[in-house]
């Protein structure tokens, strides 16, 4: 491989690992109320109402059954309109957040169901507000199945940020795209996909490490 | 005593896919200050759903519900939540959060209060001294057995000094043992802490042991309430007597015989009555069942006797037994 491929290469990983990371972040930050309103508003759920619950969950469907590349293209407006540019690592951070948020939602919503009601009616019985008993009784006692949907969603969107080299992101993905298929230099392409596996695996480790030491 | 619930003819009925469920049913009784009010009825009878009227986690569908002369149901969101810090619920499943330690679950109500941090720290402590578990302060519930997770729940459920402390089957997980011991401690903190205690139970042993008054729920109804003393003596229900002796399958063994059931308190327990009836009448019954427990502190006994087919003889030993100072009641055929 060339001095300039390995440089390349290093690069990717940089910019990867960039775009998972704050792509994974602003995820969370929409995903994660997004994902308490879809679970409280549900039927018998402390915040109940039926109108929320229906328009939030339909619109959280829309956007996971639109195929990721398809939202990358739909998205371009609204990526120029944002970063100023559709291309480059920082553009590619607007779809991957967009398309990540309902599958964080979606995992948040599913994490939190698992909380036991009967905590959830002690909370009721203390007098805790609805506010008070998500914040500190539903979050603390979903938190290590929320860590581990954490480490499924991170690894995801590393994932999709692969893809978002087919239009002009940066990153590992389009390093494999540009030299290892458009150039058939099949080990640059082998090698691309060695570290992503690597990133991915580390990752999910790295979550399940967390969630051993973090439950009681 | 002041009263502290007061239901007044509470009915409650589900809408469940159209269908509707009458869970219960006209049910008015009073809860005084002090007390330890049991519940009891067979799974299904309604004593959930009741309890839960109590601090409306159930909203009823008929009649009232009054908390200290308060009408739960005039109350909005806000008001009734700060009801609910004066009236403590435990469980069967104990609900305590197993993401944080012994010590912040029984803070846990001080902090919905707003108290300030160290004094919430020293209220827990105490609370944990209470219920002797002091020494598992940092330890998580997972690690802790059945009884000690509910010793944690009432202390819990006492930090915030409510008024009234709800028990849902709250020894219903636990073996024999653990149950006399929780009883114990409720018993031991109503009397030091004068707090009023609601407990639901489907094992009369539970109100035998510890309760002042019972209710019998039975279908949705209240079949029967009073002082234990007087329904475990005199059960005048057929849910009632159920419950006083479970398994009842005395059957007379032969057309003409009776079947008569002894009731007697600590006094008369301790008399060789049996023997005294042989001696002084020359008759003989058929002791079918016999046991004697401890109602509200008080030893009781009861016995189940089968009289001889004589009328004559069986009116001499029911009177017999009557002049001595014992309760005799007829066991109706099943």
């Amino acid at each position: 491989m060339s001095s300039y491929i390995v440089d390349a290469i290093r690069m990717g990983i940089i910019e990867t690992l960039e775009m998972t990371v704050f792509a994974s972040i602003l995820a969370y930050v929409g995903g994660l109320p997004l994902g308490i309103l879809l679970y409280a508003t549900a039927k018998d759920r402390i915040l109940s109402n039926k109108p929320v619950n229906l328009v939030l969950g339909l619109l959280v469907n829309i956007c996971r059954s639109l195929p990721f590349l398809i939202l990358l293209v739909l998205l371009i407006p609204f990526t120029r309109f944002v970063t100023g540019s559709s291309i480059g690592t920082t553009a590619s951070i607007v779809p991957l957040t967009v398309g990540a948020i309902p599958i964080v939602a979606r995992m948040v919503e599913s994490s939190l169901s698992e909380v036991s009601p009967g905590i959830i009616e002690a909370a009721n019985s203390m007098g805790a507000s609805p506010f008070y008993i998500i914040l500190h009784f539903i979050l603390p006692e979903a938190m290590p199945s929320l860590l581990l949907g954490g480490a499924i969603n991170v690894a995801t969107v590393l994932g999709y940020s692969a893809m978002a080299g087919v239009i002009g992101g940066g990153g590992l993905g389009a390093i494999a795209l540009q030299y290892g298929y458009y150039r058939y230099q099949k080990d640059v392409l082998w090698t691309t996909v060695t570290i992503l596996v690597l990133l991915v695996m580390v990752i999910q480790e790295g979550g399940n490490v967390i969630v051993k030491k973090v439950r009681k | 005593m002041a009263e502290v619930f007061r239901l007044d003819k509470v009915s409650k009925t589900y809408q469940n896919d159209g269908k509707e469920f009458e869970a219960l049913r006209d049910v008015s009784l009073s809860i005084e200050e002090g007390q330890i009010y049991g519940i009891i009825g067979m799974s299904g009878a309604g004593k959930s759903t009741l309890v839960r009227t109590l601090n409306r986690l159930e909203d009823v569908t008929g009649g009232s519900v009054s908390f200290l002369g308060q009408d739960l149901s005039k109350l909005n969101a806000k008001q009734i939540r700060k009801i609910r810090q004066q009236i403590a619920m435990i469980f069967q499943s104990f609900n305590l959060l197993g993401q944080r330690t012994v010590l912040s679950n029984v803070e846990q109500p001080l902090r919905i209060a707003k108290m300030p941090r160290a004094k919430r720290r020293e209220k827990a402590l105490e609370m944990l001294k209470i219920v002797g578990l002091s020494e598992k302060q940092n330890e998580y519930p997972a690690r802790l057995s059945g009884g000690q997770r509910q010793r944690v729940a009432i202390a819990r459920a006492l930090a915030a000094d409510p008024k009234v402390l709800l028990c849902d089957e709250a020894t219903s997980a636990l073996d024999p043992k653990m149950t006399g011991e929780i009883l114990d401690l409720l018993k031991q903190i109503n009397q030091e802490r004068k707090l009023t205690i609601v407990i639901i139970t489907h094992e009369m042993s539970v109100v035998e042991k510890i309760c002042d008054r019972v209710a019998i729920i039975d279908n949705g109804e209240l079949a029967e309430e009073g002082e234990v003393k007087e329904i475990f003596e005199n059960p005048s229900s057929e849910a009632a007597r159920k419950l006083v002796f479970p398994s009842n399958p005395f059957d007379p063994s032969g057309e003409d015989k009776r079947l008569i059931r002894l009731v007697f308190d600590g006094l008369s327990a301790s008399r060789p009555f049996i023997a005294q009836l042989v001696e002084q009448t020359g008759k003989k019954v058929n002791i079918l069942s016999a046991n004697t427990k401890s109602v509200g502190g008080i030893g009781y006994g009861q016995m189940v006797l089968e009289l001889p087919d004589d009328k004559e003889d069986q009116e001499q030993i029911i009177s017999f037994f009557k002049n001595g100072g014992l309760n005799v009641q007829e066991v109706k055929k099943a």
